[in-house]
């Protein structure tokens, strides 16, 4: 066989198992995408990595505004009295108007579980409420 | 009103001197406020079949002025005309049915009683302070329109709309004039009758937006009053939620006093009278009631919003047709290229 033909083989077949350990060792993927259909978070329940910038696709496919707004209990009772009509200036906070999509990039630091809430007058009762898991190492 | 006077004229006989005493032609004309409005305990609603056309007469409540008091109401066809509703035509079907106390007492003297993307805006009508307008458009369509106009959509009104307007795309929007309602001295809770014909051979009566805006446990009650040609047969016919309370002929009184009313010159000579009571929670609401006056006695599990399965099966039928048709339209033009190719000369290899 020929020696120069031997070599580049050697070097595809290395670089193709560096790629490979690069595969394991990337974060698992940091965009989820959540639906609003019919006034409803779809999927109700996504789970995210710790200190990992994650995107989120939000799609409101309903012919009405609504809100996704992710945080602690803290911050959900802030907004379940609050009168901001429009959110679109904290990453963790945003308004969708009616068939739109919005894009927002958050980084939770702290493992555990985040709701994010629809805070409009009714939509929380109706059910607008999921949840971020947020897990670590 | 005169018919009504003389249909109670002629109770009275029966019941005594009491019919006549003044304190009686006030409560008789009690059932209309001095600006014309009717004051009703919970929502009424006479839905009349006859001859091919369905006529509906309810009221609407004045709670304030402005969209975010708005009314949507779906509808079973396109209206032909919108006008004031009789002066007291529901008033007096609730009487028919539920006699005051004392009138029982003094001996049931009463007993004889894909859509386009915009919503179209099909006729435009006032009735008092009310502004009525007549709209088709899908479901995400009347949202849109409802909104521009001041409307306060709740949570559940795209999957409500959607619901309607995936069997017939037609609603009605009404919404009071504040100012005009405050020229009118009109009062929070005051009602205004409205009156609606529409052509149609599919009746139904919309239930399930009565429960549009409550929260899934709130308490949904209303009265419907169906008044056919001949005995109706409807779906649901009772069960969790709807009760039949009242099916029987109707007296000649009722007619009578009806057909004298604003509007109600349609009222037929006779008539089966039927009142379903709804008492349910909101949640459970899922439903509307239809009615089949005819023969085959099989009221639509579509129209009662129970079942879309023949819904999506005509959809189904027009993806095959229209997949056939591409098939079709593909294989031909197949064809035609073979054909070319057969004729025109090989090329050599």
């Amino acid at each position: 066989m020929n020696p120069a033909f031997l070599a580049i083989a050697l070097l595809a077949a290395l670089a193709s198992i560096a790629a490979s350990d690069c595969e394991r060792a990337r974060p698992p993927s940091a965009e989820r995408t959540i639906e609003i259909a019919y006034s409803k978070f779809e999927p109700p329940f996504v789970t995210v990595p710790a200190g990992v910038p994650v995107t989120f696709v939000l799609r409101n496919d309903d012919p009405i505004e609504h809100e996704w707004i992710v945080g602690t209990d803290d911050v959900h009772a802030r907004h379940r009295t609050g009168t901001e009509p429009y959110h679109d200036k904290v990453a963790t906070e945003v308004t969708l108007p009616a068939f739109s999509e919005r894009t927002t990039t958050v980084t939770f630091e702290e493992a555990g579980e985040y709701h994010y809430i629809c805070h409009l007058p009714g939509h929380e009762g109706y059910g607008m409420t999921g949840v971020v898991r947020v897990v670590g190492d | 009103m005169r018919t009504l006077i003389a249909g109670m004229t002629a109770a009275a006989v029966a019941i005594g001197a009491f019919m006549l005493s003044p304190a009686m032609v006030d409560a008789c004309a009690g059932l209309i406020g001095s600006n014309g409005a009717v004051n009703l305990g919970r929502t009424t609603t006479l839905a009349g079949y006859s001859n091919g056309v369905e006529h509906y007469v309810t009221s609407f409540e004045f709670q304030g002025g402005g969209g975010q008091f708005g009314t949507l109401i779906p509808l079973p066809g396109v209206p032909t005309k919108v006008e004031r509703g009789g002066a007291w035509t529901l008033q007096r079907l609730v009487r028919e049915t539920d006699p005051p106390p004392d009138l029982l007492s003094a001996g049931a003297a009463f007993d004889e009683a894909a859509a386009p993307r915009s919503a179209k805006v099909l006729l435009e009508a006032r009735v008092d302070a009310l502004d009525l307008t007549v709209l088709e458009g899908g479901g995400p369509a009347v949202a849109e329109w409802a909104q521009e106009h001041g409307f306060r959509l709740s949570p559940d009104a795209p999957e409500v709309l959607d619901f309607y307007a995936s069997r017939s795309p037609i609603f009605l929007a009404a919404v009071f004039d504040g100012e005009a309602a405050a020229a009118r001295r009109q009062q929070l809770g005051d009602g205004t009758p409205v009156h609606l014909t529409i052509p149609t051979d599919n009746p139904w009566v919309p239930l399930r937006i009565l429960a549009l805006g409550k929260q899934l446990d709130d308490r949904v009650e209303a009265d419907v009053y169906l008044l056919t040609d001949g005995v109706p047969a409807l779906l649901p016919d009772g069960g969790e939620g709807l009760r039949v309370a009242h099916s029987d002929e109707a007296t000649q009184s009722l007619l009578d006093d009806l057909r004298a009313d604003d509007g109600m010159g349609w009222v037929p000579e006779q008539a089966w009278l039927t009142k379903v009571e709804i008492d349910a929670r909101a949640g459970d609401l899922r439903y509307d009631l239809a009615v089949d006056t005819t023969e085959a006695r099989s009221p639509s599990m579509l129209d009662a919003g129970l079942d879309f399965s023949s819904l999506h099966a005509e959809e189904g039928s027009a993806a095959s047709v229209a997949f056939v048709v591409i098939a079709v339209v593909v294989a031909s033009f197949a064809v035609v290229l073979l054909v070319q190719r057969w004729n025109s000369p090989m090329e050599p290899l």
